[in-house]
């Protein structure tokens, strides 16, 4: 069995093999070309944060006015996959904060994500620092989300947020009370610790209002609007984020072995900003979400041949973790071109 | 306490909003040069990760680090983005017969 403990004996044997903090491999590419993709604007993720609150409220207002009509399930569907799976890729965007120029726009926007998508922004901000650190390194990435020795009916109920969402909510009770988690004093420094306490207490508290004027107007409405969401409408999310590193190789310091590049359709993309091209972003993290398919095309002959959809992404995924579940040894290996070994 | 001044590099090899790497002694270094033109010296490893700010992006008086995107102040080292919290030195620098040269004290 494989300890996924952060900062357990995994985190120890990862060190002594100098996969902490160690070197990756980048392909070559054209400095000036590198600056051009890296370079940030407000205006175009500003566009796409209105077209998702747009949508969110279109969305939201035919789920009220449909409010007892059959006509809500599919309002509240497509409400609940704006709120819970498309904050996901705002909260990454700006958490690297390269969304906008602004870095008051992207923290501001990251918060809001945060709170959709359920989780405690600064711990957050340093479980994906280090996860681009030592990625998919076990025992030191606080965010391999699709573990080995795992029955694969653990993940379908992760579809709906099942375990993630209780034990973060767990976390910003310990957070809001003033304990801190083990997990989190391995990566977050101690001065942040506060940042944490106080987010916690302000979500919890959005939260219990919104609980309470459930209660005094007697109708699920206001919850169906904010909380459950990050359950009900987590699915697409999960269902993308699979394809980014499970069933791939672990303990490894090359992001073409532990990371996968999926074609996708441009509305995915709306929805993912982008983040289909995840060897890339692994690679070179200041790349904004909408330079990502210029550097693919910039580099895609130094990397492994790219998934051409999601549905076969998953035929490889899906199968390989129900193998992994009692196979903890099995991963896919990915070709790299000869040219570039 | 000895002072040098140290030629890290050509004025013209350093493109407006752009950064080098300099090597010298053991030491790395990112030549920065703002959008002002104006060029500064500063250490190479970013204070929070194994990552060569020289491989950044320059936005103004702002070094981002490319592996985690903390930021620097160019002109004085604050860090002025997690995860980036410990400040960078920052060498005087000064441009002396088209070279770009900064100030080591040792």
């Amino acid at each position: 069995m494989r300890d996924y403990t952060v900062g357990g004996p995994s985190a120890l044997t990862a060190a002594q093999n100098g996969l902490v903090d160690a070197d990756c491999y980048k392909p070559k590419i054209d400095r000036e070309l590198m600056k051009q993709l890296m370079a940030r604007t407000n205006g175009l993720a500003a566009v796409h944060i209105a077209s998702w609150f747009i949508a969110l409220g279109l969305f939201g207002w035919l789920a009220h006015i449909s409010w007892g009509t059959w006509w809500a399930v599919p309002s509240f569907a497509i409400y609940g996959v704006l709120y819970g799976s498309m904050s996901d890729s705002r909260w990454h965007e700006t958490g690297h904060r390269t969304a906008f120029r602004s870095k008051r726009m992207n923290d501001a926007i990251y918060y809001i994500a945060s709170f959709m998508i359920f989780r405690e922004p600064e711990t957050w901000r340093w479980s994906h620092a280090r996860h681009h650190s030592d990625t998919i390194i076990v025992g030191r990435d606080a965010e391999i989300a699709f573990k080995r020795n795992v029955p694969i009916y653990k993940y379908v109920l992760e579809l709906f947020g099942i375990t993630a969402v209780p034990n973060e909510f767990k976390q910003w009770i310990q957070n809001a009370s003033g304990k801190i988690t083990d997990n989190q004093k391995d990566f977050q420094p101690p001065e942040t610790f506060r940042i944490s306490i106080w987010s916690s207490r302000i979500y919890i508290s959005i939260l219990a209002l919104t609980v309470l004027t459930s209660v005094l107007i007697r109708s699920l409405q206001p919850l169906m609007f904010i909380g459950l969401p990050s359950f009900y409408g987590h699915w697409l999310v999960v269902t993308l984020g699979i394809t980014q590193h499970a069933g791939l190789a672990e303990d490894v310091t090359d992001h073409r072995l532990n990371t996968r590049t999926v074609y996708m359709s441009p509305l995915t993309r709306w929805i993912y900003w982008n983040m289909n091209y995840h060897v890339e972003h692994h690679i070179y993290p200041s790349v904004p979400f909408h330079s990502l398919k210029k550097l693919h095309l910039a580099i895609k002959d130094q990397l492994p041949t790219p998934y051409p959809s999601l549905y076969r992404a998953l035929r490889e995924v899906i199968p390989t973790m129900r193998r992994q579940a009692s196979d903890s040894d099995f991963f896919i290996k990915r070709n790299i071109p000869q040219s570039v070994n | 306490m000895a002072e040098e001044w140290i030629v890290a590099c050509d004025e013209t090899s350093v493109a407006k909003d752009d950064v080098v790497r300099f090597d010298h002694l053991g030491a790395t270094y990112a030549v920065v040069r703002m959008s002002d033109g104006v060029c500064n010296v500063m250490d190479g490893l970013c204070t929070h990760g194994k990552a060569h700010l020289a491989e950044g992006f320059v936005d103004g008086a702002t070094i981002e680090c490319p592996k985690h995107n903390g930021r620097f102040n160019v002109l004085t080292g604050e860090a002025t983005a997690t995860p980036a919290r410990v400040a960078t030195r920052v060498y005087q620098t000064r441009i002396n017969n088209s070279k770009i040269e900064f100030l080591k004290v040792n």
